[in-house]
C-alpha cells in the first residue's frame, strides 16, 4: 500500500481515538488511570503490529531498511531516534530553570545537522556500507580502527541508552502507577519486539508511527495555551509578550518585602546547615542529607534578578567562565549530533545521496517543531507560577498545583508562615513538571496528559530502538562477522544480533533499576564521546584522502582517551581546565582528535593509490552505493 | 552515466566546497556570535516582548540551521542534474 495513505490514515486514526477518549472521560467520567493504560496499549500494540508486518531476515533489509527510505521517512525516522525522553520531557524544563544557558541544548542538538548534512550525510551514503564501523574498517583498513569503533559505539550507545530506559521506566511509573522497575521492563519488550523480528526495517516504520504521536502530543497542549492566552495558535511567536511579563514579575518579586521576607528565612536555614556540616560530630549519611536540603535552600534563597538590573537572571547572558561553558558546551553537542552511530547509520537507509542530502533537511525540520517550541513551553510554566500560583493563599492552591504536587515533582510551603504563596515558597524537585503540567495549566482534560505520556514514551522507546539496534550491530556484524568469523551465514549473524539485542536490553535494564544519579550527566556525556571519538576519524577519511590507518587510530584513542579522562576527573576528583563543566568533556578531544589525525598521518606512510582514488571518487555521486534496492518497505 | 571529465569534476567539487566554506561561516556567525558571545549586546533590543539575544539562541538560529540544509540539498541536487550525475539504483 502506498506510504502515504497508510501514514494518514493512522495519524487520523491516532486523533479520532484520542477524541473518542475525551468524550469517554467527559461523559463517563472514566478516571485517570484507565486513560493512561489505555494510551499505553494502544501505542504500545501499534509499534507491535509495525514489528510483526514488516519483520525481515535478508540482510539488506534487516541492517539498512533495503536502501528504500524516502527522505521525508528518513527525516520523521531519524526526528524520533533523535529526539529522546530527555529533548520531550526534560529539555522544556532545563529551559525553565537555566534560562539563557539552557539554550546551548536547544541550538547544539539543531546546529549539529549542518555538520552532517555537509560533512558526512550524503558521502557515507556514497560510500554504502551497513555500520560507522564498518566505514572506518573500509576506509582504513586493518581491524584496529573498526574495533575501535566498536567500542566507542557501545560506550557512547550505551550510555545513552541507560537514560531512556530510565526515562521509560519514569513515564510508565508516573502514569500508570506501575512499580518503577517493573515499568522499565514492560517498554522493553515493546523495543525489543520491533527491532528483534525487523532490524532497522521495522525499527525504521515503528519510528515514524512514534514521531507522529510524539510531535502532536507536544504541540497541543502549548499551542490550546497560546490560543487562550493571546488568541494566537502559535506559541513561538506570542511567548515573547510573556517573557516580558515574567520579566516584570521576576523585578517584583526581587524587590517585594514579603518575598524578601521568605527568602532571608532560606538563607537562615542555609547558614544553619552549613554549621550543621561543619560539626565533625555529624554522621556522614546525614551529612549527605544536609548538603542536599542546603543546596535547596541556598537555591530558593536566591533573587530571580539582580538588584537594579533591567532583565531577570532568566534572560540575562553569561559572562566569562559562563559564556566560555555555554559555547564549549553547545559546540559538543554539535559535533556530537554529527558523531553518534545511531542518528548516522540513518543515512544509509535511503536510495540515493541525493535523497540522503534531502533527507537531512526533513530530519532537521521535523526536530526542528519540537525544538523551536521548547523555550515557549518553558515560558508559558513558569507564567502560570508567576501569575496564578505566586500570590494565591496557601489554602487555596490552583488545580495543577494540587494535582501534580502528590508526584513529587514540585512541593509548596509556607516558608514565612504568612500564608500567602510567595516565589521562594515555590520548591522545584523535578523541573519535568513544566511539560507534565502543562495540559492542566491549560485547563485541558485528561486526556491530553495521556496523550503526552504517549508521546513521551514514543520518544524514549524509538531512541531505545536505534540504540540498541547499533549495538548489536557492532558487535554482530562489524565484531564478530568481519573480525572473528567472516565465514559466518547470514542466519547465523542474525541470529547472534538477535540474541545480541535482548542481552543487551536486559543489561541496560538492569544498570537502570539502580536509579544512578547522573543520568542528565550521561546523555551530555554520550554525546561528547561520539564527539571526541568519531567526528574526527569521519570527517578527515572523507576530506582528505591522506589521512591513513596510523592517524585514524591515534586520533582515535586521543579523542576518546582525553574525553574519557576529563569526564570522569571532573566529575569525580575535581579535575578543571579552563572551569569546563563535565557536561562539555569533548570539547577538548575533538579538536586533539583531529590534530592527532593529520600530525600521525602526515608523518607515516599514505593510504594506497586505490583507497586515495576511492576517496576521491566519492566526491561524485555516482549509483545508489554497494547495494541499491528500490523497495520501499511496503 | 557518462563519466565526467577532469575539468568538470573538478569545478563540481570546487562548487560544493565553497558552498559548504558559506553554510559553515553563517553556522558560526549566528550560533557562536549572535547567538553566543555577542547576545548580551542584542538583548538590548527587544521586539515583540523578546530580547534580541534571547530570540536568536532560542528560535533565529533555529530557523537559520534549516533554511541552510534545504539550501544545501537543494544547490547540490540540482548541480547533479546539472552535471549529468543521475543515480541509478
Amino acid at each position: 500500500m502506498n506510504l502515504n495513505k497508510v501514514f494518514g490514515l493512522y495519524t487520523v486514526g491516532f486523533i479520532v481515538v484520542t477524541i473518542l477518549i475525551g468524550i469517554a472521560e467527559a461523559v463517563f467520567g472514566l478516571p485517570n488511570r484507565v486513560i493512561g493504560w489505555i494510551f499505553m496499549g494502544l501505542s504500545m500494540g501499534i509499534y507491535l503490529l509495525i514489528g510483526i508486518v514488516t519483520r525481515t531476515s535478508d540482510a539488506d533489509q534487516y541492517y539498512v531498511a533495503g536502501r528504500g527510505v524516502p527522505a521525508l521517512y528518513n527525516g520523521m525516522a531519524t526526528g524520533s531516534d533523535w529526539m529522546s525522553a530527555a529533548s520531550f520531557i526534560s529539555m522544556a524544563g532545563a529551559l525553565s530553570a537555566q534560562g539563557f544557558s539552557g539554550l546551548a541544548y536547544v541550538m547544539g542538538w539543531t546546529g549539529g545537522y549542518l555538520l552532517l548534512a555537509v560533512f558526512l550525510g550524503p558521502y557515507l551514503r556514497q560510500f554504502g556500507k551497513y555500520t560507522i564501523p564498518d566505514f572506518l574498517g573500509e576506509r582504513y583498513g586493518g581491524h584496529t580502527p573498526r574495533l575501535i569503533g566498536v567500542l566507542a559505539a557501545i560506550l557512547a550507545s550505551f550510555t545513552y541508552l541507560i537514560a531512556q530506559v530510565t526515562g521509560v521506566g519514569l513515564i510508565v511509573s508516573r502514569f500508570i502507577g506501575l512499580d518503577f522497575n517493573i515499568g522499565v521492563f514492560v517498554g522493553l519488550i515493546g523495543v525489543l519486539f520491533c527491532s528483534v523480528l525487523g532490524g532497522m526495517r521495522a525499527v525504521t516504520w515503528t519510528q515514524v508511527a512514534q514521531y507522529i504521536i510524539l510531535i502532536t502530543s507536544y504541540l497541543v497542549p502549548v499551542v490550546v495555551l497560546s490560543f487562550k492566552l493571546f488568541a494566537i495558535p502559535v506559541p513561538e511567536l506570542t511567548y515573547g509578550r510573556l517573557l516580558e511579563r515574567n520579566n516584570q514579575a521576576a523585578l517584583r518579586i526581587s524587590a517585594d518585602p514579603g518575598e524578601k521576607a521568605t527568602r532571608a528565612k532560606w538563607a537562615e536555614e542555609a547558614k544553619a546547615l552549613g554549621e550543621k556540616l561543619k560539626d565533625p560530630a555529624v554522621p556522614e549519611a546525614e551529612k549527605e542529607k544536609a548538603k542536599a536540603a542546603q543546596a535547596v535552600a541556598n537555591r530558593q534563597a536566591a533573587a530571580p534578578a539582580a538588584e537594579g538590573a533591567r532583565l531577570e537572571k532568566y534572560l540575562s547572558v553569561p559572562t566569562g567562565t559562563g559564556m566560555w561553558n555555554f559555547l564549549a558546551l553547545t559546540f559538543c553537542l554539535m559535533v556530537g549530533t554529527a558523531g553518534l552511530p545511531h542518528i548516522l547509520t540513518r543515512y544509509y537507509t535511503t536510495p540515493s545521496v541525493r535523497e540522503a542530502r534531502t533527507s537531512v533537511g526533513w530530519s532537521l525540520f521535523f526536530i526542528f517543531l519540537l525544538y523551536f517550541t521548547a523555550p515557549a513551553y518553558a515560558a508559558f510554566a513558569r507564567n502560570a507560577v508567576f501569575t496564578n500560583l505566586v500570590g494565591s493563599k496557601i489554602s487555596e492552591l490552583p488545580a495543577w498545583v494540587n494535582l501534580w504536587a502528590p508526584a513529587g515533582l514540585f512541593s509548596v510551603v509556607d516558608k514565612a508562615g504568612d500564608g500567602i504563596v510567595q516565589f521562594a515558597d515555590f520548591v522545584v524537585k523535578s523541573t519535568d513538571f513544566v511539560v507534565l503540567a502543562t495540559p492542566e495549566i491549560a485547563g485541558l482534560p485528561f486526556v491530553i496528559t495521556g496523550l503526552v505520556m504517549a508521546g513521551g514514551l514514543a520518544a524514549a522507546l524509538s531512541t531505545a530502538d536505534g540504540l540498541l539496534l547499533t549495538i548489536a550491530n557492532a558487535i554482530s556484524h562489524d565484531l564478530y562477522y568481519n573480525v572473528i568469523n567472516p565465514k559466518a551465514s547470514l542466519i547465523k549473524r542474525l541470529t547472534i544480533t538477535k540474541v545480541l539485542l535482548i542481552t543487551v536490553a536486559l543489561i541496560s535494564a538492569w544498570v537502570a533499576t539502580a536509579r544512578l544519579a547522573i543520568i542528565v550527566e550521561l546523555v551530555a556525556w554520550a554525546f561528547s564521546l561520539g564527539a571526541a571519538s568519531f567526528f574526527p576519524a569521519l570527517v578527515m577519511g572523507i576530506w582528505w584522502k591522506r589521512a591513513n590507518y596510523h592517524g585514524a587510530v591515534a586520533g582515535m584513542l586521543v579523542g576518546l582517551g582525553t574525553t574519557l579522562y576529563y569526564m570522569v576527573g571532573s566529575r569525580f576528583f575535581g579535575v578543571s581546565w579552563f572551569g569546563t563543566t563535565t557536561v562539555a568533556s569533548g570539547v577538548f578531544g575533538i579538536p586533539l582528535g583531529f590534530l592527532t589525525i593529520w600530525i600521525v598521518s602526515s608523518l607515516t606512510k599514505a593510504p594506497s593509490q586505490q583507497m586515495q582514488d576511492f576517496v576521491v571518487s566519492i566526491r561524485y555521486p555516482k549509483t545508489g552505493g554497494a547495494s541499491a534496492a528500490i523497495d520501499a518497505g511496503h | 552515466m557518462s563519466e565526467l571529465t577532469q575539468e568538470q569534476k573538478e569545478s563540481y567539487w570546487r562548487y560544493n566546497v565553497r558552498l559548504t566554506t558559506i553554510l559553515l561561516v553563517i553556522w558560526f556567525v549566528v550560533t557562536y556570535l549572535l547567538g553566543g558571545v555577542w547576545a548580551g549586546a542584542l538583548n538590548e533590543i527587544t521586539i515583540i516582548g523578546f530580547p534580541l539575544g534571547y530570540w536568536v539562541a532560542a528560535q533565529g538560529s533555529l530557523a537559520v540551521f534549516v533554511v541552510e540544509i534545504a539550501l544545501y540539498a537543494k544547490l547540490m541536487n540540482a548541480k547533479d542534474l546539472e552535471y549529468g550525475i543521475r543515480e541509478e539504483g
